[in-house]
């Protein structure tokens, strides 16, 4: 018998390693490079306002292709099937291109440098100070989920132990984000995006000729276990785990496609920092959108292929039997399918983008971390006042002590069983609120400031106040409903509290929100410049997010 | 050059080397490598793993062109900001 670890080992060769070392050499020279513009602090925490458009926006999406992502969604894939599409389709087109065509003049146009400060211009410096120690301790936590992901996969393939591949990955992502700053985060991120492709796309390809093209990937998938179901995304029972196929529908609707997914596309300062470093608000605008694209489309090479592993590889077919081997869970589908029929070459592009996609994931975090950090907290907190270089001190300092924290919360994270569950609770905690006096904030002029903490401390109660009644079997929900629940939970209670003490405390007067809210802002301060580099009708926002919602729809009639 | 004016301190990331090269050079190895890998170095078992297509050489082929994407858009609109 070879045990179950054994398994799971890839079998790769000089070959594979020469297309990792060659990946990881051009990832540190981007950090060496992008040295060379590190100017101020300005440079390092926001990339100076100067980059183009399909640069943020590839960095927008490969900002949340993380490790977990990947690994998380082909699992996922597995497990439901097509229902597994609903978490980039209804739960994320839809946020992005809101994001880009109603928030995006607000963010961009207050020339805030990140989330907090926005709230510090729209509410008050507590509200600053509530969201930014609460988003600095979320990206510290995801930063070690996403490291612990690739301690994991480094640990099953290469027979790393996790105490050596967790530090020394992290040391990868410290030395480029320390010497490049965002620049070099977001370069190598878009970098990622296409690395990631070169891993998906042709797993994808050879998944689906060895189980006989599409027609033979669904009779196989409707002779399974799972039935014909799985190819079709509506109601999604078994995704949500609601039994009620309306209620589902209701859940997946209200719960993800709403409130899970405005709250992280929209609020979410390791996203939303992309577009602020756009060179332009047509750029910033056009970001979001542009990632949409590449967003709608993904799913075919990362939940086909999930689908795939459960008809082709031997350990997931038994584990959807319901006799799965000791160790093996639905989080190894990719890795396996990897193994399965990957030859040596292509495998070798694959480990690189899998540890590449674990990569743009924990820089994602390090560096929205450090400009949160060094903005909110310390100049505009702790040490206020201080030159500029000062400033790029911190910035740098803060990016060594991130990745400290973020290998001890690897490990905190191993104790959790189903990482995406864990990420989710988080999401619920901290972005439903968020969005929740944000949207309210934006509309609402009579929003007051003690208002929007108040609003955003009681949503985040709620929230942990849910999840502990579902860990603890008081509520019988699921894990995954639990989370709907709670987000949604949260964002209503953040939109009660927050009308309440609205009512009773002393709203800002309108001079000093002009440019925050949408009432007291001209259709000419929400617009941008249609000249230069942002002229031509292809370089509408409004066309282009048309457009990619229009594609999403037809995309769902393709899978029912 | 660049059109972009602030009063902030001065921002050289804009000067910043070409991604589109970078991503060329990465693609164009890969796809050289893969390409001859592909070419002259598949066995049975490989062509069996991937259920009969030269993933190898397919790949190979599909990063050179993507290579030379890349290479193509940067002669044509050689401006740093891209």
């Amino acid at each position: 018998m070879i045990s179950a670890q054994a398994d799971l080992r890839l079998d790769t060769t000089f070959v594979d390693y020469v297309f990792v070392a060659l990946y990881f050499i051009l990832a540190l020279g981007i950090g060496v490079a992008a040295r060379r513009s590190v100017n101020s602090s300005l440079d390092f925490l926001l990339s100076g306002r100067s980059l183009p458009a399909w640069v943020t926006g590839l960095a927008f999406i490969s900002a949340n292709l993380g490790a977990i992502e990947l690994i998380g969604f082909t699992a996922n894939g597995a497990q439901y099937g097509m229902a597994t599409v609903h978490y980039y389709w209804i739960g994320a087109v839809p946020a992005m291109v809101f994001l880009g065509i109603v928030m995006m003049p607000f963010y961009y146009g207050s020339r805030a440098r990140s989330v907090p400060e926005f709230l510090l211009k729209r509410f008050n410096s507590t509200t600053q100070r509530v969201n930014a120690v609460t988003f600095a301790l979320a990206q510290v936590l995801i930063a070690g989920v996403n490291l612990f992901a690739l301690g994991l996969v480094l640990e099953a393939l290469l027979g790393w132990s996790l105490a050596i591949a967790i530090p020394v990955a992290a040391l990868v992502v410290l030395s480029y984000t320390f010497l490049g700053g965002l620049s070099a985060a977001i370069y190598n991120e878009v970098l990622q995006f296409f690395v990631i492709l070169a891993l998906l796309i042709p797993l994808t390809v050879a998944g689906l000729a060895r189980v006989g093209g599409w027609n033979g990937l669904v009779e196989r998938v409707t002779a399974g276990p799972g039935g014909a179901e799985q190819l079709s995304a509506w109601p999604g029972t078994e995704l949500t785990e609601i039994e009620n196929p309306f209620l589902s529908v209701v859940g997946i609707v209200f719960g993800l496609g709403f409130v899970l997914s405005f709250g992280y596309w929209t609020t979410n300062f390791a996203e939303v920092q992309r577009c602020l470093s756009a060179k332009s608000m047509s750029a910033a605008r056009r970001t979001p959108i542009i990632a949409a694209f590449p967003k709608a489309l993904i799913p075919a090479v990362i939940v086909v292929p999930g689908i795939i592993a459960a008809i082709l590889v031997p350990q997931i077919i038994d584990l959807k039997a319901g006799a799965g081997a000791e160790g093996v869970t639905y989080n190894n589908t990719l890795q396996l399918l990897m193994g399965e029929v990957l030859p040596n070459g292509v495998l070798g592009v694959a480990l690189a983008g899998l540890l590449a996609a674990f990569m743009a994931g924990m820089a994602a975090n390090v560096s929205s971390l450090n400009t949160v950090f060094t903005y909110d907290i310390w100049q505009d907190w702790l040490r206020p006042g201080r030159d500029d270089g000062y400033y790029l001190r911190v910035g740098r300092a803060v990016t060594i002590v991130g990745c400290l924290l973020a290998i001890a919360t690897a490990f905190l994270a191993g104790s959790y069983q189903n990482i995406m569950d864990y990420i989710q609770a988080l999401f619920s905690f901290f972005n439903a609120p968020l969005f929740a006096i944000f949207i309210l904030g934006l509309f609402w002029k009579r929003m007051t400031g003690p208002a929007g903490w108040t609003g955003l401390v009681s949503g985040t109660v709620a929230a942990v106040t849910i999840d502990v009644l579902v860990r603890t079997d008081v509520l019988a929900l699921s894990s995954q409903a639990g989370s709907f629940v709670g987000a949604s939970a949260a964002f209503v209670v953040g939109i009660v509290v927050a009308v309440a003490v609205s009512a009773v405390t002393r709203p800002r007067p309108d001079a000093e929100l002009v440019g925050l809210v949408w009432s007291l802002t001209s259709k000419e301060e929400r617009s941008h410049s249609t000249t230069g580099d942002d002229a031509g009708w292809y370089r509408s926002p409004a066309l282009l997010g048309g457009i990619v919602v229009v594609m999403t729809a037809g995309l769902y009639l393709l899978v029912p | 050059m660049t059109d972009h004016t602030t009063d902030e301190p001065r921002s050289a990331a804009a000067s910043l080397f070409d991604l589109r090269t970078v991503i060329a050079v990465l693609f164009g190895a890969y796809g050289v490598i893969l390409t001859l890998l592909g070419a002259f170095g598949t066995s049975a078992e490989d062509l069996a793993k991937a259920g009969g297509v030269h993933l190898n050489l397919w790949t190979g082929i599909g990063m050179l062109v993507v290579a030379a994407l890349f290479v193509t858009w940067q002669r044509l609109r050689p401006t740093v900001t891209g």
